[in-house]
């Protein structure tokens, strides 16, 4: 069915190998399908696992409303429909650009017209004493939430080394299973890196009230251990906070380094154009392992996010395809804790002013961040149309009456209008 | 098994067997139907999911919640039929369900 045809030399019969099998590489493979793409696809992935949903692993899945099969992007038998070759339990060694070739750990050499590179980015590891033992987890993969998994329970003792959203979610999920939490900071507040004072005040309020302990200002010197097992984590000040295990979310790091050895550029990511493509013509990169430009905000950055991982999903998939580009599309994120529904379109890049509407206390406000009177990003927490409309006031550039936006007795479609 | 017929922007249909307990939103995008990303998987978050049910099959799909009606009330083109298919769940009430796909979709 996707032979290739007899003339053989359209972009749509293009030999395209996908290294890594991800939300960005799966997608990518669907997205070559739907846009015609007939020539043969290889898929790589180092997981022994087809491409799989990643955010309900700190959150539905873990708290066991979802199975592993919810998770797949595509059922067991799409692959083989499809023609999606797959080469999952496997890395790649290295990758030749003259020869347009990758080799893989198997020793098994695959040439490729395009190389897609979706091989995202890792937990980044704490370089401190028993960072080894075991009960010290991270949560990246389905593999880490399993064990993530079975060290919850009630009475279960979490102690969560950073106060991150993957720290949060797995502290809301972990107390919905009757376990203890302590979050440990470095930061005198959570969510430091990524979200606004007001957002980080609230959630850690929110966390407070319902029974998660907080360390804020305070460095990890440590973790103790009995056995070869997790007790505690040790302070910097020399308190130990005892736990049964620790989870530690403290950011993750690109696996760039097959492009970099490769000689393409990377910054924090595989620099990529507004195509998702390097500098080669014949290699795009896409999702979290980017360093991707963000238009709407003249530079490069590099996101971690679903929508991100589709976004140049399609980009590279329409390249190859000889397709028009999809429109671009204004960042955007989302966290489920407890019964909030945190929404945040945009990046807060050159903000001078913050609106809040809305009322905190009741749990249903937004804070919109502004350069002048343009809205540069919103935070929302249970508020879909400050969301929704935000959204399209960061699209469309146009001015809003600081005035209207702080009132909530007026709808977001008058101040959106 | 309830057979439900996705229809794209420009009229291309693609029939499918769903499971029931899948949402319709699940349905199409495990079989690669093009025009429903749904970035968010499910989360009632991004309004990517966005379908209009014929008008016959709009009582057995069900309410809406007040957060899918506030995604929607600034989702593009929306029509009275208008749903998120991630919150529309398959039964056997449901097999013969025709959808169609908004343009701004694809």
């Amino acid at each position: 069915m996707w032979a290739l045809s007899e003339a053989g030399t359209g972009d749509l019969n293009s030999r395209v190998v996908i290294v890594g099998a991800g939300h960005a590489g799966g997608s990518a493979a669907a997205f070559l399908r739907q846009y015609g793409h007939v020539g043969p696809i290889v898929l790589i992935g180092d997981e022994p696992l087809l491409p799989y949903q990643r955010p309900p692993l700190s959150k539905a899945w873990l708290k066991g409303e979802a199975d592993a099969e919810s998770l797949q992007l595509k059922p067991d038998s799409w692959y083989e429909e499809a023609g999606v070759s797959l080469r999952l339990g496997g890395t790649v060694v290295s990758l030749n650009r003259g020869a347009k070739t990758v080799t893989l750990s198997s020793g098994e050499h695959l040439p490729y017209d395009y190389l897609i590179l979706a091989t995202g980015a890792r937990a980044r590891a704490l370089p401190i004493p028993g960072a080894d033992l075991a009960g010290v987890l991270a949560l990246r993969s389905a593999a880490d939430a399993e064990a993530l998994k079975g060290a919850l329970g009630p009475g279960k003792r979490l102690a969560v080394v950073g106060g991150g959203y993957v720290g949060l979610e797995a502290a809301a999920s972990a107390r919905a299973l009757g376990g203890h939490v302590t979050i440990i900071e470095r930061e005198p507040r959570v969510l430091a890196r990524v979200a606004c004072e007001t957002l980080s005040n609230f959630f850690q309020d929110y966390h407070g009230a319902r029974g998660v302990t907080f360390e804020l200002n305070a460095g990890v010197a440590g973790f103790e251990g009995a056995e070869g097992h997790v007790t505690g984590v040790k302070l910097s000040d020399g308190q130990v906070v005892a736990c049964d295990a620790a989870l530690v979310g403290v950011g993750a790091i690109p696996n760039e380094e097959l492009a970099r050895d490769a000689g393409l550029d990377c910054t924090n990511g595989v620099v990529v154009d507004i195509e998702a493509r390097t500098a080669d013509p014949f290699v795009f990169a896409i999702g979290d392992v980017t360093h991707r430009p963000l238009p709407l905000y003249d530079r490069q950055f590099r996101l971690e996010s679903v929508p991100n991982a589709l976004e140049q999903a399609k980009q590279a998939a329409a390249a190859i395809a000889g397709r028009p580009m999809p429109p671009h599309e204004i960042p955007w994120f989302w966290s489920d804790q407890y019964d909030l529904k945190l929404q945040i379109a945009g990046l807060p890049f050159d903000a001078d002013r913050q609106v809040v509407r809305g009322d905190v206390a009741a749990a249903k406000f937004a804070v919109f961040h502004l350069k002048g009177d343009l809205v540069q990003a919103v935070e929302a927490v249970n508020a879909p149309p400050e969301f929704m409309a935000g959204k399209q006031l960061i699209a469309k550039r146009t001015p809003v009456s600081i005035e209207k936006l702080a009132n909530p007795t007026i709808s977001m479609k008058e101040v959106a209008a | 098994m309830a057979k439900i017929t996705y229809i794209e922007h420009d009229g291309t249909d693609h029939v499918i067997d769903v499971k029931p307990g899948l949402t319709v939103m699940e349905g199409a995008v495990k079989n690669n139907v093009p025009g429903i990303d749904a970035d968010c998987g499910g989360a009632c978050a991004c309004a990517t999911c966005h379908v209009y049910v014929d008008d016959a099959w709009l009582p057995k799909t069900g309410d809406k919640s007040a957060m899918e009606e506030s995604m929607l009330d600034f989702a593009e083109n929306v029509e009275p039929n208008s749903r998120l298919s991630c919150q529309i769940k398959v039964s056997d009430a449901l097999d013969g369900l025709v959808v169609r796909l908004p343009e701004s979709q694809h």
